[in-house]
């Protein structure tokens, strides 16, 4: 399971960088959240991976940590708002610049 | 429990929410809601300091304990920012009620949350809640940036957007990295699971540190990751580029508290000390580069913009440098080098106004100025000041530094460049003067009336300037228990742990 896990970041990240490294707005968004992602699988993967174990107290004799669920919770909500801003910027820079280049030129 | 030390967050959060209830309209209220709120931040921000002073405050919020629960720490560190900012905020305040605040529609809520993701940064205990501020800052920034709109502010804006979300993932990943090791987010216990770590997770760790390093340096814009700041900071509205002065100093406070607090002399093995390697050079080049690209700059705006790398480069140097001495020195130049760049954008916003629209900060040939004595000699005291001249605070700050410096190759190359980086901000700040004060084109239409109240703005700050000379026996005073407290890590630790006992 670590494997794929590990490997499934891997691609993730890999893919979102590249997506990053395009120069239109669409791509970089894109590759931000493919990155975000995979930062949030990451977050979760900090607490171990396990099955079958709750992370509440008493229900089992094993419980696993639940504060990196709770950070991931939080990086969630945070990276949902950034992209949904970053995306309507993105939108308002087309249409203000006539263009989708981040840097607002470049060869159409 | 005192609740003081919440109030810096929650009072901004507050009035934040209800500043946004308001909806568009009642702009005078609002306006002085806005001023109101901004302006208790003062008081608050020296309360808290007199606090520190005493020892170093917890605030376990819900009475969780540390190192499990959420806490806030008023030290002298902190306490010192939350000064630096209000006073920096409550000028950017005055200067925005006078106009800007009504190109757009929410910049008194944007404002309060903004100052609450900064107030939250300094005082908050944990690396996950820097996170968090950082987020809530960041956020309040970039549509504060944009605030006003224009083509070049959505360009640039969307380079800070994208950079700095970036970075949020840079950090997340050094923050979980360093979880999944050490199991603490808490700097103070971190700081004490760092100095015993088994050697086999120091690597590991010293990657998240490296990690964490490229995250504030992209928020101090240090060289090589600065690129976005000129073009941001000049494309900003006056008051909010004034603001925005503290926002690198918030990475340079992260670098401050997690590199020599956690990282400190006790980190174990390579890890201690490790972030001075990259910032003396990262410090020394960023100085010259600043200097270079100021030399270059063809509007007011951006000048000022470059001289705000300049200080970046020049404190992070500093702080390389590693000493008592260099770090009071380098506390000082922050102090000072904050205000005074708030007080060159309000300055350079009011000369634009007066410009009118087709020259602004231009520094090309304009039309004749209002009151061009009163201009220019405040033009002139904040350039001596900025530039490190007596008998203003630039002088002091730089002063410390260099009798910090010591012998030596290093010395060499600190003396060098930032002496050689003082020369270039004269030529560069005599040539931006001339063209404006002295090389008139008679043809050429006046603009708006001097706004009085704008012009206060821009002088309290630089009265700060004078204040912090006058003032700076006490001042040092604190300044170097500051530093005590910041090369002794292992004392805050204590208190940080202890502290939030009932």
């Amino acid at each position: 399971m670590e494997l794929l896990y590990a490997l499934t970041l891997g691609v993730l990240t890999m893919s979102g960088v590249y997506l990053l490294l395009r120069a239109r707005t669409f791509p970089v968004v894109v590759g931000l959240t493919l990155i975000s992602y995979a930062v949030n699988l990451f977050l979760f993967a900090m607490g171990r991976l396990h099955t079958g174990m709750p992370p509440v107290i008493g229900q089992v004799a094993e419980h696993t940590d639940p504060l990196p669920q709770a950070l991931v919770l939080t990086a969630i909500v945070i990276g949902f708002g950034m992209t949904a801003f970053s995306l309507v910027l993105a939108l308002r820079a087309r249409g203000e610049l006539d263009n989708d280049h981040v840097d607002g030129k470049g060869g159409q | 429990m005192d609740h003081l030390a919440v109030l810096p967050i929650i009072l901004p959060m507050f009035c934040g929410a209800l500043l946004l209830l308001m909806g568009p309209r009642r702009l005078q209220l609002r306006r002085r809601l806005g001023l109101l709120a901004t302006l208790l931040q003062l008081p608050l921000a020296m309360l808290l300091m007199g606090q520190a002073s005493a020892g170093v405050q917890v605030y376990a919020a819900g009475n969780w304990l540390p190192p499990f629960g959420i806490i806030l720490v008023v030290d002298h560190l902190a306490a010192l920012m939350l000064l630096v900012s209000a006073v920096l905020a409550a000028a950017a305040m005055l200067y925005a009620v006078r106009g800007s605040d009504a190109l757009g529609a929410h910049f008194h809520a944007l404002f309060q949350f903004q100052l609450m993701g900064i107030n939250g940064a300094f005082l908050t205990g944990d690396l996950f809640n820097l996170f968090v501020f950082f987020e809530i800052l960041l956020i309040a920034s970039y549509a504060l940036l944009l605030h006003g709109a224009g083509s070049a502010r959505v360009r640039s804006g969307l380079h800070y957007v994208l950079l700095n979300l970036f970075g949020s993932a840079l950090f997340l990943i050094a923050v979980g990295t360093l979880y999944g090791v050490t199991g603490t987010l808490n700097m103070a216990d971190l700081s004490q699971r760092v100095a015993q770590l088994p050697p086999a997770d120091v690597p590991l760790v010293g990657t998240a540190a490296m990690l964490l390093l490229v995250v504030f340096g992209l928020k101090a814009a240090v060289f090589p990751l600065y690129f976005w700041l000129p073009r941001a900071y000049a494309a900003a509205t006056p008051p909010v580029a004034a603001l925005f002065a503290i926002m690198t100093k918030v990475g340079i406070y992260s670098i401050l508290r997690v590199y020599l607090q956690v990282f400190g002399e006790t980190a174990a093995g390579p890890l201690a000390q490790l972030a001075n390697t990259w910032l003396w050079p990262a410090g020394l080049l960023t100085m010259l580069l600043g200097s270079l690209g100021a030399l270059a700059a063809s509007t007011l705006n951006g000048l000022v913009a470059y001289l705000l790398l300049v200080s970046v480069g020049t404190l992070l140097a500093g702080v390389a440098l590693h000493s008592q001495a260099a770090l009071v020195g380098s506390l000082y130049y922050l102090v000072h080098s904050t205000w005074i760049c708030g007080a060159l954008f309000l300055l350079a916003g009011v000369l634009s106004d007066c410009r009118g629209r087709r020259f602004v900060g231009r520094l090309v040939p304009g039309p004749a100025l209002p009151r061009p004595m009163l201009l220019s000699g405040l033009f002139f005291l904040a350039a001596i000041s900025v530039i490190g001249l007596p008998p203003l605070s630039g002088f002091v700050g730089k002063l410390l530094l260099l009798r910090a410096a010591g012998t030596g190759v290093a010395a060499a190359w600190f003396y060098g460049l930032l002496l050689g980086s003082g020369l270039l901000a004269i030529v560069t700040l005599s040539r931006a003067g001339s063209t404006l004060f002295w090389r008139i084109d008679a043809a050429a239409a006046p603009g708006q009336a001097l706004d009085r109240v704008c012009l206060l703005a821009a002088s309290s700050l630089l009265l700060c300037s004078l204040l912090l000379v006058v003032f700076a026996e006490p001042l040092l005073g604190y300044l170097d228990a500051t530093a005590t407290q910041l090369l002794e890590p292992a004392a805050y630790t204590r208190q940080v742990l202890e502290g939030g006992r009932p």
